[in-house]
């Protein structure tokens, strides 16, 4: 199999999402059932993307596969010379690892949205609008310069803004889609200004020519400042898509959208755009730059984790959980934890896409209801949706033999590595800490949902376990979270063939003096390793073997903590979690709401957008609008002069014309007198000027 | 000065006066006789002229004729309420401006020309001499003459004449 | 210059002539303004008899002057007859109020 042919299997498996979309939008109506040909076409880009994702890993493992083409050219622009635009896919390990996970996830949660939307009267558009999110996503994913991911970038935003407010008569459906888009385009704008300091100073957008040109020396304005601020700014949008604090205001919101859209895109996809952006960027992070990403992220994850233990609302707790996971993630490229971050992103797409899914299923045969204090004891009812749910949660609270334990694991013995060689204790801590309440409130989860008596018979009743396409998916997605597919080895993630063959830390191309002390080479033969291996120094590699241990077993111990502690709370009942909530109440309800910052932004951010927006209103009202409305009535003033120019000038003047021709005519009339003895007078005065005029005398 | 002169000026002066009066008098009666002093001035201006016949036939026409006729017409054509009759004038400033510029001019001309004048010699009694000339030299105008007057008087007569009913 | 000469006698003529325009032009009623006719016929007739005696014409200015008598004498008649008949249709004979024609 040849490059180029692989790459045109990458161009369908691009374009067919789109061409799914363009025929259910414009035959949906006609053609009845027409979502089974949306669904088989997400079916056949799913295996697509395997041939692809096999081929790219066994045979070209090592080689990265570029096919590009000239957009744009500016070949004179002053001062610059020739620019060129290019566009193009970039096939890399990491490109087909997230081909593969998109694209299954798409597939599964088409086929689980034929069951979950059935009914629902706009049921054809919902399979056009996942079919145009699948392609935005795909774009950003095969993408090789930053034009094309921030014009992918845009269009995933829209496409979610259409699936969240998919129910868009619901109000809060609406501004729920509002929130989403609006603040992911305040992370867009840092993501813009960070790719135009980048086009500045390289005339290019294309990944690949920017990082050999800083490998090369070729600094953004020759200040190490502006490559930190560079990086730092595209990290911001980011921080819109992957919901990092400040922003991540909009995913909670963001589940009113129909829960098989929360499971694709705020679980596994579109957040996840944000990590692959910076794990594509990585390599011109400075330290400066990482060390904000990696406090930034770990700041998310311990807020959204506090926020999760209170809340009440199933999807609401699956979404905090997802906040705090991709804090996790995005604190891990922080600390240069790149493999474990890329890891945890594959392996946290798949289970919480199963807890989403789960959540669904679960919603769907409660009849739509959503709160967890209403449930308890579908475990008989619901079987095959608790074993799968129960799966996910094992993994995402970090146990052994599944899937999570073993990227969380990574990430830990990162930060503990991090928190070591550079002093940054705080980081390790959250981290921890984070993993502990994170197992607690997922165990609450399941244990208010699945176990004990439930409160609501009349919904319980009705329960029954979902269609075979509902539940279907559900069993792949928990069958990919158990640790066999990734490595041999239960509990240790290194020797598997995803870390040591798959995902290889890139070499960084920012200058020396900008890194960290554990990324820089530290001898002359380790700083020369192009196309893979990773120029840590060697120090980082022991740090990294001495934290393992420490790490894993730590990690245990608290995620047994907070188990433990869940299941004393909600299922043996032994310590009383309202009564608790009641003595530490302001801390109950400072977590319950979100730590008011929704509040927060209300008062601040928007009242003062509104308010400079009235400020700008009354600019145009009285300025802009008195200007044009001075110049009307200079405009209405002027032609009132020259009306009175005209009608007493120019008028007067004809009017006097016509007055004296009158007067003239009415003069002479009084010559015809009618009477012959006027007419001989006349004459007579006749004759007397001719006798003048010839003077016979 | 001879006795000739006086005579002329005393005829110049009746019949320039009269003729003055025939013009201004509001008077139709009035004016009727001035104009019968006017031929009376004019024939005699006709006599110093040696022009007799003339004279003499001026008067009867005239006098006996036309201005019977006349004051036939002033009869005939005004409501006589009482003895007087009066009339109006019309254009009196413009008409005298007027012919008095014109009369001005006319006399200049008359007096400032060198007329080639003889006196030729007129016989005493012209009458004789006058018929002899309108049945030899001027036989033509003077048939046509009494045709015309042929044609007046009958032109006159239905002119005048009333309505049938 | 007080000796009678040709010139006096087309002196009276011309006056007389303009005597009689004036009140051709200034009477209101039509038998004046035959009156005025009559007056520019005399002072025409004065004129030719006054040539005929200082031009050497023999005799025939004085033929001539009694042709004029005797149209003049036509003449009054039928402009009488004429007035007659507008004081039958007009009942008064004011020149100036007989200007149909103006209209």
């Amino acid at each position: 199999m040849s490059e180029s042919l692989l790459i045109n299997i990458c161009i369908v498996i691009l374009f067919l999402p789109l061409l799914g979309f363009t025929t259910v939008v414009f035959l949906g109506k006609r053609i009845p059932k027409l979502y089974m040909f949306e669904v088989a076409i997400l079916g056949v880009a799913l295996v697509l993307s395997i041939i692809v994702a096999y081929v790219k890993l066994s045979i070209y493992n090592t080689k990265d596969i570029v096919a590009a083409f000239t957009w744009i050219t500016m070949g004179n622009a002053p001062s610059q010379g020739v620019i060129n635009i290019d566009l193009g896919f970039k096939i890399d390990n990491i490109t087909v690892l997230m081909l593969f996970v998109v694209n299954l996830i798409s597939f599964l949660v088409h086929v689980f949205s034929i069951e979950y939307m059935r009914g629902d009267k706009l049921y054809t558009r919902y399979f056009a609008y996942l079919g145009i999110f699948t392609f935005s996503m795909l774009g950003i994913v095969l993408t090789h310069n930053l034009l094309m991911m921030y014009i992918f970038w845009e269009l995933v935003g829209l496409s979610s803004y259409l699936l969240i407010g998919f129910w868009f008569e619901k109000k809060s459906a609406s501004d729920a889609a509002k929130k989403a888009f609006i603040v992911n385009r305040i992370g867009d704008i840092g993501m813009f200004a960070g790719i135009l300091i980048l086009f500045t100073q390289y005339k290019t957008f294309t990944f690949d020519v920017i990082y050999q040109q800083i490998a090369a020396g070729n600094i953004p304005f020759g200040s190490n400042a502006w490559l930190t601020a560079a990086g730092i700014l595209i990290f911001m949008g980011a921080v819109g898509k992957s919901a990092q604090f400040p922003l991540h205001v909009w995913l909670p919101d963001a589940m009113e959208g129909p829960t098989p859209v929360s499971a694709l895109i705020h679980a596994a996809t579109m957040v996840a755009a944000g990590v692959y952006l910076v794990v594509r960027i990585f390599v011109m992070l400075t330290a400066d730059a990482m060390l904000v990403i990696a406090v930034v992220g770990a700041f998310t994850s311990l807020v959204a984790a506090t926020i999760a233990l209170t809340q009440n609302d199933i999807k609401k707790v699956l979404a905090y959980s997802t906040v705090s996971q991709l804090g996790y993630m995005v604190m891990s490229l922080g600390v240069g934890a790149y493999a474990f971050a890329f890891f945890h992103l594959i392996t946290h797409a798949f289970f919480k896409a199963c807890l989403f899914l789960g959540s669904g299923s679960v919603i769907h045969s409660m009849h739509h209801e959503q709160d967890i204090r209403n449930m308890g004891g579908l475990k008989k009812k619901m079987p095959i949706t608790y074993y799968t749910f129960l799966i996910s949660t094992l993994a995402i609270s970090g146990v052994p033999l599944f899937s999570g334990f073993l990227s969380k694991d990574g990430i830990l013995a990162g930060t503990l590595a991090f928190g070591k060689l550079t002093g940054h204790w705080l980081i390790p801590i959250i981290g921890f800490t984070v993993a502990g309440l994170t197992a607690f409130y997922m165990f609450r989860l399941v244990i208010l949902t699945f176990h004990g008596e439930p409160k609501d018979h009349h919904k319980f009743d009705h329960a029954h376990e979902s269609p075979f396409v509902m539940s279907a998916p559900l069993v792949v997605l928990a069958a990919l979270s158990i640790f066999i597919w990734y490595t041999p080895n239960p509990i240790g993630a290194d020797s598997g063939w995803v870390l040591k063959n798959w995902i290889k830390t890139p070499v960084q191309v920012v200058p020396n003096e900008t890194r960290f002390d554990f990324m820089k080479p530290s001898t002359e033969e380790a700083k020369a390793e192009f196309h893979g291996e990773v120029v840590h120094s060697v120090e980082y590699t022991e740090t990294m073997h001495w934290a393992h241990y420490p790490a894993m077993f730590l990690s245990l111990a608290v995620a047994g903590l907070g188990i433990l502690i869940a299941f004393m709370f909600y299922q043996w009942k032994k310590l009383n979690a309202d009564k608790l909530a009641a003595k530490i109440k302001p801390l109950y309800n400072f977590s319950l709401n979100k730590w008011f910052l929704d509040e927060l932004y209300d008062m601040t951010a928007i009242a003062g957008t509104l308010s400079f927006s009235s400020i700008l209103a009354w600019f145009d009202n009285k300025i802009v609008d008195g200007i044009v409305n001075g110049s009307a009535t200079v405009t209405r003033f002027v032609s009132k002069m020259s009306n009175l120019f005209d009608t007493f000038v120019v008028d007067g003047f004809v009017n006097f014309t016509a007055f004296f021709s009158g007067f003239v005519g009415l003069s002479f009339r009084r010559l015809q007198t009618g009477k012959v003895q006027t007419y001989i007078v006349f004459v007579i005065f006749a004759i007397i000027i001719l006798l003048m005029f010839f003077k016979p005398f | 000065m001879n006795f000739y002169d006086i005579i002329f000026y005393i005829f110049a002066a009746i019949t320039i006066l009269s003729a003055l009066f025939v013009v201004t008098t509001r008077n139709i009666v009035h004016s009727a006789f001035y104009l019968l002093f006017t031929f009376f001035g004019v024939a005699g201006i006709y006599v110093l002229l040696g022009a007799d016949f003339i004279a003499i036939s001026q008067i009867l026409i005239y006098v006996g004729g036309i201005l019977i006729l006349l004051l036939f017409g002033v009869m005939l054509t005004n409501k006589i309420t009482n003895v007087e009759i009066r009339t109006g004038t019309v254009h009196m400033l413009p008409a005298a401006i007027a012919t008095g510029i014109f009369m001005g001019a006319v006399v200049a001309v008359m007096v400032w020309t060198e007329w080639k004048s003889e006196l030729s010699v007129t016989p005493l009694t012209t009458t004789k001499d006058i018929g002899h000339l309108l049945l030899t030299d001027y036989v033509l105008i003077f048939e046509l003459l009494g045709i015309l007057l042929l044609v007046a008087l009958i032109g006159a007569a239905s002119i005048a004449r009333r309505d049938k009913e | 210059m007080l000796h009678v000469g040709l010139t006096h006698f087309l002196i009276i003529s011309a006056v007389l002539f303009s005597l009689g325009i004036y009140g051709i032009v200034t009477r209101k009623n039509a038998v004046m303004v035959l009156m005025g006719i009559e007056l520019v016929l005399n002072s025409a007739n004065i004129n030719f008899i006054a040539f005929s005696k200082f031009g050497n014409f023999g005799l025939g200015g004085q033929v001539i002057a009694l042709f004029v008598i005797v149209l003049a004498a036509a003449e009054a008649a039928i402009a009488l007859a004429i007035v007659l008949n507008i004081y039958k249709t007009f009942s008064n004979v004011n020149v100036d109020e007989i200007d149909h024609l103006k209209e």
